[in-house]
Order: C-alpha cells, then structure tokens, then sequence
C-alpha cells in the first residue's frame, strides 16, 4: 500500500469537481555527494478554494521542498521530482513543458517567501518589482503597471503607498517588505496561494498583522491558502486542516481540532506536549528525545520508530506503516494509532 | 528555582548610546542610536529573570553591556558588590569569569575551525586558574558530558552537530568556569520545536545543579514564563513593565505588554473566533529619534496629550501592584498558554 490510496476529500462540500489544487504522491529526491535523499516520499494531499491548508513541521522534513516542486521551481540539480502528479484543476503541471507551466507560475499559484529581505530584488524600486507581473504576464505599459503597484501597496495596508512605490527593499521594515511580497504574490489573483513560513522572520506584533492580511485576503479573494510552518500557535489560529510532516511524509492529516485535541500519531503528540503550559510551571518539558534522521539515511520502517514511545518490532521492519484513513476527514500513518488516540502510553 | 534573598548583579541606570556618524574621513556626529536607555533591574541568586521585547528594543545590547563586550555610555553595575565597568585588566579579567553568554545562533557562535573540545577548553587557556593543564581535557569530558554529549566526540568540529547539540555546546562553554550567571540571548530560537524543550529542559536542571542565576532574553513569550521567575517587558531601550510572571502573564497592565501578549498566537484552536486580540498599527519607532514622553505612545490606544508631554516612570501605581511606565497603566487579563485542554 502506498501513501496514494488516501486523498482526503476537503470539507463538507463536494462538488464532484476536483478540488482547486490535488497532490499526488509526490516524490523528490537530492542527489548528492553523499548519496540520495529523499526529501518527499510520497506525499499527498488537496486544497479547495478559501480552504487553509497548514504544512506543519521541523527543518528538513520536506515541506518547503514539496511547496517548491508545486511551484516548479526546485533546484535542479540537486533536487528531481521522481514521481508523482500535482494538478491544478485537473491539469498536471508536472508534465507541462516549461514554457506553458510558466504561465501558471504567479498566475494560478503564487508563492511568499520566509525571508522578504532576500526574496525582493535589492537593485530595484519595490514598485517596478510588483509592476513586473503585470507586464510581463499581462503586457502592460510600465506607466500603468506602477499604477496598479501602488493600487495593490494600498491593498496589502502601506502607508503612502504613493510616495513609497519608488522606494528599495531596504528601505521597508521586515513587515512592509513581507507586505510587498504578499502584494506581488497576490497581484494577478491567483487561486492557491503558497506562503512558506510567511512570519517566521516577524515580532510577535507584526506577526499578527501580516496573519490578519493574510486572512482577509483570503476570505476577500476565495484563495485556497497553503501555510507551511513550524509555528504550533500560527497553524491553530487559522488552519482548516493540517498536514503533519516527518522525514519526507505526511504522519497525519486531519481538521484542526483533531490535531490539538485528539492527535493519533506519537509525533503530532509530541509537538504538542513540549509546548510550554501555564499549569506546569517551571517543571520539566516534554522532551521528544533524539533527533529528527538524515534523510539520506532514513532508518527503516517508520522514520519516527528511534525517538517513539511506542515503538515496537513492528516499527522497526520495513514497509513503513501506510497513512490509514481513520474517517472521512482525517488519516494518520502509524500502527499504534488507537493506542495514542486512546492515551494509554507505554 | 527558588528565589533567594542575596542579589548576585545590581544594574543601575544603564544606558548605552551609539553615535551615528556622516562622512568617510571627517565623521560628523549627526546623532545617537540609543540603544539601551535607562535600564535597572537586581538579579538574586539562582533565580531567571527574562527580558521579552521587539528585535531592536535594545535586549541584545543589554546582554553585550552586561558581558562587558560593550563599554555602557553612562550607568553603574555590581557583580557580588564589585563595580563591573570600573573594572580594568585583572580586575576586569576575574569579574568577566563570574558572567558568560550563551548566543543565539549555534551557527556563527562557534569557531569552525576549531574542535568541540579546543571551544569548550578555550576559556581555561585564558583563566587558567580554573582548571590545571593536565587536568584540562578531562574537565572539557565531563563538561560535555553535563551538557548532554557524547565526551567521545572531543574532536569532532562544530559542523558535524545539529543545531540542539551545537547550542549544548555553547552551553559548555558558557559553564567552563563556573560562573555565577549566564546571560541568554535567544538560547532556542533558532532551534526546532522539538529540540527547544530538550535545550530549556538542560538549562533548567543545569541552574538548580550549579545555582546559576540567568539573564533570559527572548522573544518567544511562552519560553520566557516557563522559565523566568520575574519578566521585564522592554520596548525602545527602556523597561516598561518589571513584575513576576503571574503579574506580567495574569495581570499586565502596560499596554504594549497587553498588546504583546494578545499578538501571541495560542496553540489552541479551541474558541480561537472568539479570541480578542489587539492589533499595533505600524512598526516600533526608530531609537535614534525616539518619541518625546511615553515612548509607546506613538502605537498606543490609550495616548492622551500627558504621555506626550510627561515621561511615565517606571513604579508601581493605583491598582497595579508591581511596576508599570504607563500614566493610565490598568491591569487587564490577555490569554496566552494553553489551558488544560491539551494532551499531556
């Protein structure tokens, strides 16, 4: 069985359509010097429009690198999409030439980036960066580009907008400067956008702030967003359903109340519980022990097995356990799953 | 973590300034960063004290003046009753073992081309009162082993850990010479979720084992509670509100400290439509020109023309018992942590 037997049908509504954007078992591998990581291994999954879905998980598990291949724009080399299908309302982008996957690129699907700073072009205005899209996918003149640049700045809430779209990156703050991304993201009104870690570089305040556009943006435009974090507390204030990534897989995926009240999988349990809590004080953490694996050499079995509680023989032995669907809306990939839903821990 | 009565460091007053310059040859002095701007505080033994702010409030400064990496324009400091910035040469030499830093990033912290044990070893080279030559590697061993690593990997190099085993490293180090307190600057942010609990787990039971009293400085609210006996809230340079934790976390009454706590996103999504939340307009002002009075007055709902015209000391006032710099400081309660509802 492999991870392609479960998609998970977003929400109540079916349409009988296909959802906005569907991922297939998707596969990515590094080749390197050192041997072939796989990056993604076999991940699924879907977003409808006004749907939020959050990635969620540590550095190297894969959920950058699964946004990318979306997007195509994966280094290559080292990185190769080996399999797998990612369509967007029924087209397979993975197997358009590159010229015509152009055209969905910022158009259909937008991305933001984690770091506004090195994102943005430094040596030009922030205007004639956002004007950029219109003209290039839109021919339009420069004049009314930067006509249409300073209508989005206004959009995404820049003071003087006007006075400002001739100004450089390093002239904005780190939250203006992630406004105008979200800007040039949402200029040709995409239908999925994709924000990797879109606050991670933020304070807490212009944290909120951003988060708030975002989510106006979405409910205004009926976008289909793809939050990719490893903020617990960003992914329970806005998800709609999560993903829970470990070394290249999805472990669980199910609606956000699921994941914080009944998590199946040990690791999903894990983030959770080495949150600090006001109630314990002081006390010790729980700690997941060990370290998330290399992922050129991923132990066998379930990836998780050498740091979980429950692991037993049979987490141990290969094939890894399959993402097993639980009811109609969630899915979780470990064999010991009623036990970590029923709380009796070993 | 109990509080004990002696203060091991006293900070009066301290501020630090630095001059904005103009020109390549003939610099003009055209104005001041005013970094730290009138920050005092005492820390006791064994206890934590966090610093919570925006970057740019001035936290990583306060740190780098504390470790006298940085001369303070004006203020006063004692460490066990000895002036900390008067100090010169030896003198300044003894003080310095008593306070070590650990930095945030594990990444540029450490020397790459130096071994694991080669940077932990290295401040026994400069106080070499601490720890006998012959003694020395056997001192690095049972330091990493303290810290959590393998003592077999004295002579592996700094690339060949991850980023938690990395700050463990900047952990020994900051240990080696058994210093009274160990200032924090962002210990764990750069780490994973995961990883975070294990390094805040390590530093708590290494404070209770060696009674270390610690300066932490984050911005992650939740790590601060966790582990801080009292919190200092700071915002352009300047403490605005000092208390313990249930008075900082339960009963804030400083605006921005309210404003501050409400922005944290609570990992619940449990009545998550019904949560109030106060949303700043625009970005910290610049500390070269910061605003006349209240220096949050700028962002602030409660503005009145007093705040513009009065400075707001930093004392307790009608109704609110632990400091606050707000004219119409009120405390009110702003959700942050998880309640019980959570697995545990």
């Amino acid at each position: 069985m492999t991870a392609t037997d479960v998609t998970i049908e977003p929400g109540s509504e079916s349409t009988g359509d296909e959802p906005v954007l569907v991922v297939e078992d998707l596969q990515v591998e590094f080749r390197t010097r050192e041997g072939v990581a796989k990056a993604v291994n076999g991940v699924s999954y879907t977003v409808d429009a006004g749907e939020t879905l959050a990635v969620l998980g540590e550095s190297g598990c894969g959920k950058s690198v699964t946004a990318q291949a979306i997007m195509g724009i994966l280094d290559t080399p080292p990185g190769f999409v080996t399999g797998g299908s990612v369509r967007f309302k029924g087209t397979d982008l993975l197997k358009l030439p590159d010229k015509e996957r152009r055209t969905y690129r910022g158009e259909s699907i937008a991305m933001i980036f984690q770091d506004a700073l090195s994102a943005l072009n430094p040596v030009y205005s922030v205007g004639r960066q956002i004007a950029e899209m219109f003209r290039v996918h839109r021919g339009m003149s420069k004049k009314d580009g930067m006509a249409k640049a300073v209508e989005l700045m206004e959009l995404v809430r820049i003071p003087a907008a006007k006075q400002r779209v001739n100004d450089y990156p390093h002239q904005f703050s780190g939250g203006m400067r992630q406004r105008i991304m979200i800007a040039m993201s949402i200029a040709l009104d995409p239908e999925v956008l994709i924000a990797d870690e879109p606050t991670t570089a933020l304070d807490v305040t212009v944290q909120a702030q951003v988060m708030e556009l975002l989510a106006d943006l979405q409910r205004e435009r009926n976008m289909a967003l793809i939050l990719i974090t490893h903020d617990l507390g960003v992914v329970a204030d806005v998800a709609d359903t999560i993903a829970v990534m470990y070394a290249g897989r999805i472990v669980e995926q199910a609606p956000v109340y699921d994941i914080y009240h009944r998590p199946a999988h040990p690791y999903t349990k894990g983030l959770l519980q080495s949150i600090p809590r006001v109630d314990a004080k002081g006390a010790e953490l729980y700690a997941i022990k060990g370290l998330p694996p290399n992922l050129i050499r991923v132990p066998p079995g379930c990836s998780f097995n050498p740091r979980c509680a429950y692991a037993q023989d049979v987490c141990r032995a290969d094939p890894p356990p399959a993402l097993e669907r639980l009811s109609g809306t969630r899915a979780v990939a470990c064999h010991f799953h009623e036990e970590v839903l029923h709380g009796s821990r070993q | 973590m109990a509080l004990g009565s002696d203060v091991v460091l006293s900070v009066q007053d301290l501020v630090k300034h630095y001059p904005l310059t103009k020109g390549v040859v003939f610099k003009k002095h055209v104005g001041e960063v005013k970094a730290v701007d009138g920050v005092s505080f005492e820390l006791h033994r064994g206890e934590t004290l966090g610093i919570v702010g925006e970057s740019g409030c001035g936290k990583s400064t306060l740190a780098k003046v504390l470790t006298v990496l940085e001369r303070p324009t004006s203020g006063h400091a004692q460490l066990h009753g000895e002036d900390l910035f008067a100090a010169k040469g030896k003198g300044l030499k003894a003080l310095r073992r008593q306070i070590q830093i650990v930095f945030q990033d594990p990444y540029t912290s450490l020397n790459p081309r130096m071994t694991v044990g080669d940077i932990v070893g290295e401040p026994f080279q400069i106080h070499p009162e601490v720890a006998p030559k012959g003694d020395r590697v056997q001192r690095v061993k049972d330091l990493l082993d303290v810290v959590g690593l393998n003592p077999e990997h004295i002579n592996r190099y700094p690339h060949q850990f991850s980023g938690g085993q990395r700050q463990r490293i900047g952990i020994a180090r900051g240990l080696a010479l058994k210093p009274s307190v160990i200032v924090c600057d962002e210990p764990v942010s750069a780490l994973d979720v995961s990883v975070q609990a294990q390094v805040i787990n390590l530093l708590g039971s290494l404070q209770d084992e060696f009674d270390l009293s610690y300066i932490f400085i984050a911005h992650d609210l939740s790590v601060v509670r966790h582990i801080s006996d009292r919190v200092g809230v700071m915002y352009l340079g300047k403490i605005v509100e000092f208390g313990n934790d249930e008075q900082i976390y339960e009963r804030p009454a400083h605006p921005y400290t309210q404003a501050l706590l409400s922005a944290v996103p609570v990992a619940d999504p449990l009545g998550r439509e019904d949560r109030h939340r106060i949303v700043l307009t625009g970005d910290p002002p610049s500390p070269v020109n910061p605003p006349s009075g209240c220096r949050f007055r700028t962002r602030c709902w409660k503005a009145a023309d007093l705040c513009a015209q009065q400075e707001p000391a930093l004392v307790p006032r009608p109704g609110v018992e632990h400091p606050a710099a707000c004219h119409f400081a009120e405390p009110e309660k702003v959700i942050v942590a998880p309640e019980e509802s959570l697995p545990s």
